[in-house]
């Protein structure tokens, strides 16, 4: 190469607990240029770029900055080197205004002076076309709007390097676009700009140059003018795939679950679901497509018995009875004492699906321990679940006594999927099922569900990929600001279709079109 | 009822030094349930230092040194005490509340043992922490509300008001202030995590440290008692009541100085009866525990991350 | 990397005999360290010291006794706690609760002693302490439950509350104005086999199986359990997360009832505000140090009794001032929760980074 690369990996490794995150990972990136780091979920991105932003310590190898061998101890350092990475999970103090999250450890001679700082944010806002209020405390904050202030973030800090992580996996393909034409604004700038993702249309669209990881490993660089992607496919999961889910036409329809004007307030007293109607049909899935943080969460739980419902009705029309039950303000107890088959496998999986400290045995038993009369627990029953679904889903673990907590995480998703399944549910709720799984986890996920359509169960699916959920799903409904905006069918819709009607509400159906 | 005035304030004092240390310690994430441990030591320290150069100096002590000799060995005591916990729960990122308490029981512990080689009598000393500007006796009320303390009063009130700018107007403060909301974020900004945790603890401490020395020095004119370690629980109750402001702590404190002294008080009860009135502070905190939490607005949260020890690498 | 040498990672969970052999060296370590801190305070050669701390646990039958029974009570509160704990309710309020039990039992033996029948006053005694500690536990709980009031801080303030009517019982009921009441073992536990103890002792044997039991195998255990791993777990499953918060201090606050009872009806006879002596705070380590585990923290509260029989034999041997067993307790504790961190890191040099794997 002609020119010295602006930094330079060579022979990175780094390691967890004697597993390998990475392994002797090369790369280059020039000045003006964008990079993405392609690779599956688990693959190590993520950890490569966080040796490079100082949050971990590589254990083996060397970076070069502008030819110069460096260490980078700790993102202090990273600054240093004009390195800013803006994380997935966004780190963001949620009681500080956004100014005061952009100057935070900051160290400079200058006077501690809040409304200078904001004053320059502007500046940087205006240069860019960023459109935030500098003294908004984070968390009044949109999800893009938190995304803006980590991208000021780093550049109030000089940053030439910028290092995205996921940055669209929250975001509707309009902002996704918007995002798109900053980061080519900044690269024409003259800044270099390494995006992490998984999304192949993605790096086509954006990206100069693409490298693969797969499973820790290097894989290679090309140019993205040379790419399709199928040959990126190919270098992602190391053999041709076919990357379709088997999608059967829905049969025996009937209404299961019937949502009526549903309505509810969260503690702080905010409107989270907004008269919420729909119907959830038996043998089909139902997709629930919205920007994170539009009401799935509690549209769920208040199905489920969480969340309390404040006007509305949840009515489930019992296929063994016939008779039709309102489940509004009951417990789950309730709900289950009602005879209602209603498994949930919720989004947050260690926090509330399964107890990371708990062995598998014991996780089965959640669903299970209150059967009987005796006071003292049965062991058994969950032991032999416990065991079959090791054994029909293949989840890698030593034995059944291992905490699911140290599972890698699609394990740990197959458990708690196959726990609710077994209890044989008319209805199955699934909130991001394959968030940070493999595509070959993902793929058992699609077909579990795919399996309990065809059986007859009423499934309803949230999901953030708008490409897998136009595969997957039979319905699509999509929800903004607690709102049903739209309902749509899959079979047709374009994920464009679907964008718009993401954003729509949230400014009342107007300024979106 | 003005002796009474003045008797909370020099009691609140203490109150005020234990809170705002521990306010500085909780807002970097930790919560230190050692303080009672750390005041106990503190005022051990600060009476042995005490005990010493009055022994050495006799009659030639001179007030400067007197007052200074035993502010600085309390304030190293109580860093120490910090410096333990410090060490346990962030390098060796042990349960902050385990932890706590041990330091509790180690700090009475030592206290008692340092109180018991030099006898519990420092009224000797006390004398110079209680001597009050000259003309305040010439201006009435004013004066002996305002002007009839010792210097440890004063030094509570500017500590207090000083933690109060430094949390909310400056750099450092930002900084502390991040790293207990939110330890991931401030490491990413390039904040030292564990220089900041262990900054702000053994400063806390040392400020707390100041509490029991200004209990026994002042309120108790040098006279020992076995019951500081009450004065530490209270005092991070205080920090509760006051929604982590130094500066409300000022007047909290006294509120719960009045409370804690009331009882003596109190005219026209039985010796027993006066028994039950000691319990108003405790009962009172109970109260104003059950209305925050009922409250429980967003603005009054502790800081996010307290109680948690935080690892870069945590996976 | 050159300045960098080493750095620390998380390990794979350890053999259990590493593991005791890690906890060992601690103790031994501080051990070494108090050996030290006595050398310097006394002057005095510190085997001679350790020898006086064993002879002061063992050395004759009465010892022995006695640290049994000392091991017998710091357990019994211990257990009382560890259901709390392990829901991780924050009861630093054991002292109060088996303080305020003990009064109740006081109370009883002092009005009812000498009109009530043996075994019903036995009985009255039992409820009597029963109930107090659970109303002690229970009222921090609800507000708890209800409105996630800080639990820390509660109980500790109940502490004081339950000192403050002892000071009053004794101020009040106590004829001669002395605030000490004379013991009254004739309205006692039953003594058996001439052992005044014994009774106490496979009492706390007794609660330490069902305590066990209860945690391992019930499925009100298990409901502790996921309670304390994960809220929103349990919520999701439909556990009724106040009923179980309340429930479970109904159990802690009865344990701690049942505490107050054996140390006032089986050892003092009598009550002071000083009659539970730090050991509400003390179980709360042996709990944790014990991991929640009854049949381990027989081991820690025994140890812990030890060291601090052991202690106070020092300072009268010595004429040291009795605090000394305070700290050498404390510096112990701070090994044993500081050697936690080996367990679960590993500090690794740049050199044998490769061997990590």
């Amino acid at each position: 190469m002609a020119e010295t690369a602006a930094i330079e990996l060579k022979n990175i490794s780094k390691y967890f607990g004697g597993k390998a995150a990475n392994k002797n990972v090369n790369l280059s990136i020039n000045t003006g240029e964008i990079l993405s780091i392609l690779g599956e979920n688990g693959s190590g991105k993520t950890t490569l770029m966080n040796m490079i932003a100082g949050i971990y310590f590589p254990d083996e190898g060397q970076i070069f900055i502008d030819g110069k061998a460096v260490v980078i101890r700790s993102p202090k350092d990273a600054f240093k080197y004009k390195i800013g990475m803006i994380h997935q999970h966004f780190k963001l103090v949620d009681v500080f205004s956004a100014t005061e999250n952009i100057i935070l450890g900051i160290e400079n001679k200058e006077k501690y002076d809040l409304k200078a700082a904001a004053e320059k944010v502007k500046e940087i806002c205006e240069r860019y076309g960023f459109d935030i209020d500098p003294m908004k405390k984070i968390h009044e904050m949109s999800v893009s709007e938190k995304q803006t202030v980590e991208i000021i973030k780093v550049l109030y800090r000089g940053a030439d390097i910028l290092i995205l992580d996921e940055p669209t996996a929250v975001l509707t393909p309009q902002e996704t676009q918007k995002l798109f034409n900053v980061l080519r604004k900044m690269r024409d700038d003259g800044k270099s700009i390494i995006i992490i993702t998984h999304k192949l249309h993605e790096v086509l669209s954006l990206s100069d140059k693409v490298a693969v990881l797969r499973k820790g490993e290097y894989v290679g660089t090309i140019n993205t003018a040379e790419a399709d992607e199928s040959i990126l496919t190919e270098m992602m999961v190391g053999k041709k795939v076919s990357l379709n889910i088997d999608r059967s036409e829905p049969e025996n329809c009937e209404e299961r679950l019937v949502i009526k004007n549903l309505n509810c307030v969260d503690r702080e007293g905010v409107k989270v679901l907004n008269d919420v109607s729909f119907t959830a049909y038996s043998g089909e899935i139902l997709g629930i497509a919205g920007i994170a943080g539009s009401g799935q969460r509690e549209l769920l739980e208040a199905i489920a018995g969480l969340q309390k419902v404040n006007e509305g009705e949840i009515l489930y029309n019992n296929p063994k009875t016939g008779e039709c039950d309102n489940l509004r303000d009951k417990t789950p107890m309730q709900i289950r004492d009602l005879g209602v088959r209603l498994s949930f496998v919720p989004e947050d999986r260690l926090g509330m699906g399964l107890v990371g400290n708990m062995d598998i045995i014991d996780n089965m038993m959640l669903r299970s321990y209150r059967k009987g009369h005796s006071m003292f627990l049965e062991r058994k029953g969950p032991r032999d679940l416990a065991e079959k679904i090791i054994k029909d889903l293949e989840v890698v673990t030593p034995d059944a006594k291992t905490p699911v907590r140290r599972l890698s995480g699609g394990n740990i998703q197959k458990i708690l999927v196959g726990r609710e399944i077994a209890a044989a549910p008319t209805v199955l709720m699934a909130a991001y099922p394959v968030r940070g799984l493999d595509i070959g986890a993902s793929y058992t996920i699609y077909n579990l569900l795919n399996k309990q359509k065809e059986k007859g169960v009423a499934v309803i699916f949230v999901g953030e990929d708008l490409d897998v959920l136009i595969e997957l799903c039979d319905r699509i409904i999509v929800i903004g600001s607690g709102s049903i905006t739209g309902t749509v069918d899959a079979r047709t819709a374009t994920k464009e279709e679907i964008g718009l009607l993401m954003t729509k509400s949230a400014a009342h159906g107007g300024e979106a079109e | 009822m003005l002796a009474f005035l003045v008797s909370s304030i020099r009691l609140g004092m203490a109150f005020l030094f234990g809170s705002t240390g521990e306010t500085i310690t909780e807002k970097s994430g930790h919560l230190n349930l050692g303080i009672p441990g750390v005041m106990c030591v503190g005022a051990s320290c600060g009476c042995f230092a005490e005990y010493l150069y009055l022994s050495e100096a006799g009659p030639n002590a001179n007030y400067f040194l007197a007052v200074f000799i035993p502010i600085i060995a309390t304030m190293l005591g109580g860093a120490v005490m910090g410096l333990i916990f410090s060490f346990l729960t962030v390098t060796l990122r042990a349960n902050q509340n385990v932890t706590g308490l041990v330091l509790t029981t180690f700090g009475v512990g030592v206290s008692d043992y340092m109180i018991a080689e030099t006898g519990a009598v420092y009224s000797k000393g006390s004398r110079f922490f209680t001597s009050s500007f000259p003309f305040a006796e010439d201006l009435g009320w004013f004066g002996e509300i305002f002007l009839s303390h010792g210097i440890l009063i004063y030094l509570a009130i500017i500590i207090a008001l000083v933690s109060s700018f430094v949390l909310t107007k400056t750099r450092v403060g930002l900084n502390l202030r991040a790293v207990g909301e939110n330890p991931a974020t401030a490491d990413a900004a390039g904040i030292n995590v564990s220089r900041y945790r262990y900054a702000a603890t053994c400063i806390g401490c040392a400020i707390a440290g100041l509490g029991g020395l200004s209990f026994i020095m002042d309120y108790l004119n040098g006279n020992w008692e076995y019951c500081i370690d009450a004065i530490g629980w209270l005092a991070i109750a205080l920090v509760i009541f006051t929604v982590w402001k130094p500066s409300v702590a000022i007047i909290g404190s006294i509120i719960f100085g009045a409370l804690y002294i009331a009882s003596s008080y109190i005219t026209g009860v039985s010796f027993a009866s006066k028994e039950i009135f000691k319990m108003l502070p405790y009962v009172v905190t109970i109260i104003v525990l059950v209305f925050t939490s009922i409250r429980n607005k967003r603005e009054n949260q502790p800081p996010q991350s307290l109680g948690l020890s935080y690892f870069r690498e945590e996976r | 990397m050159k300045k960098m040498n080493f750095h620390i990672v998380k390990r794979e969970p350890m053999a259990w005999y590493k593991s005791v052999l890690v906890r060992a060296a601690a103790i031994v370590a501080a051990l070494l360290v108090s050996a030290v801190v006595i050398t310097i305070l006394t002057g005095k050669n510190p085997f001679e010291v350790y020898a006086s701390m064993v002879s002061g646990a063992f050395g004759s039958s009465l010892r022995i006794w006695s640290l049994l029974q000392n091991t017998a009570i710091l357990l019994c509160i211990s257990l009382a706690v560890t259901p709390a704990f392990k829901m991780k309710f924050w009861n630093c309020g054991a002292e109060g609760q088996v303080l305020i039990s003990g009064l109740a039992t006081t109370a009883v033996m002092m009005f009812l002693g000498d009109s009530l029948p043996y075994p019903v006053l036995l009985l009255v005694m039992l409820a009597a302490s029963v109930l107090a500690g659970v109303i002690w536990a229970v009222i921090p709980a609800f507000f708890k439950a209800m409105w996630n009031t800080n639990e820390t801080l509660f109980t500790l303030m109940m502490n004081y509350v339950a000192i403050q009517f002892v000071a009053f019982f004794l101020k009040y009921f106590v004829k001669s104005g002395s605030g000490v009441l004379a013991p009254m073992p004739e309205h006692g536990l039953p003594v058996l086999a001439g052992q005044s103890y014994l009774l106490n002792i496979i009492i706390v044997v007794a609660l330490t199986v069902l305590v066990y039991i209860y945690l391992k195998k019930t499925k009100q255990g298990y409901e502790i359990s996921v309670v304390g791993e994960s809220e929103n777990t349990a919520k999701y499953i439909g556990i009724n997360v106040r009923k179980v918060v309340v429930r479970t201090l109904v159990v802690s606050g009865a344990l701690c009832g049942i505490a107050g009872l054996l140390l006032v009806g089986g050892t003092n006879h009598t009550i002071s505000t000083t009659t539970v002596d730090g050991r509400g705070f003390t179980a709360i380590m042996v709990s944790w140090l014990g991991k929640f585990n009854p049949v381990y923290m027989v081991m820690t509260s025994f140890l812990i009794v030890f060291l601090q029989r052991g202690a106070s034999q020092v300072s009268t041997d010595f004429r040291l001032p009795s605090a000394i067993s305070d700290i050498v307790t404390g510096i112990i504790l701070f090994f044993i929760i500081g050697c936690e961190f080996f367990l679960q890191y590993k500090i690794l040099s740049a050199k044998n980074r490769k061997e990590n794997d």
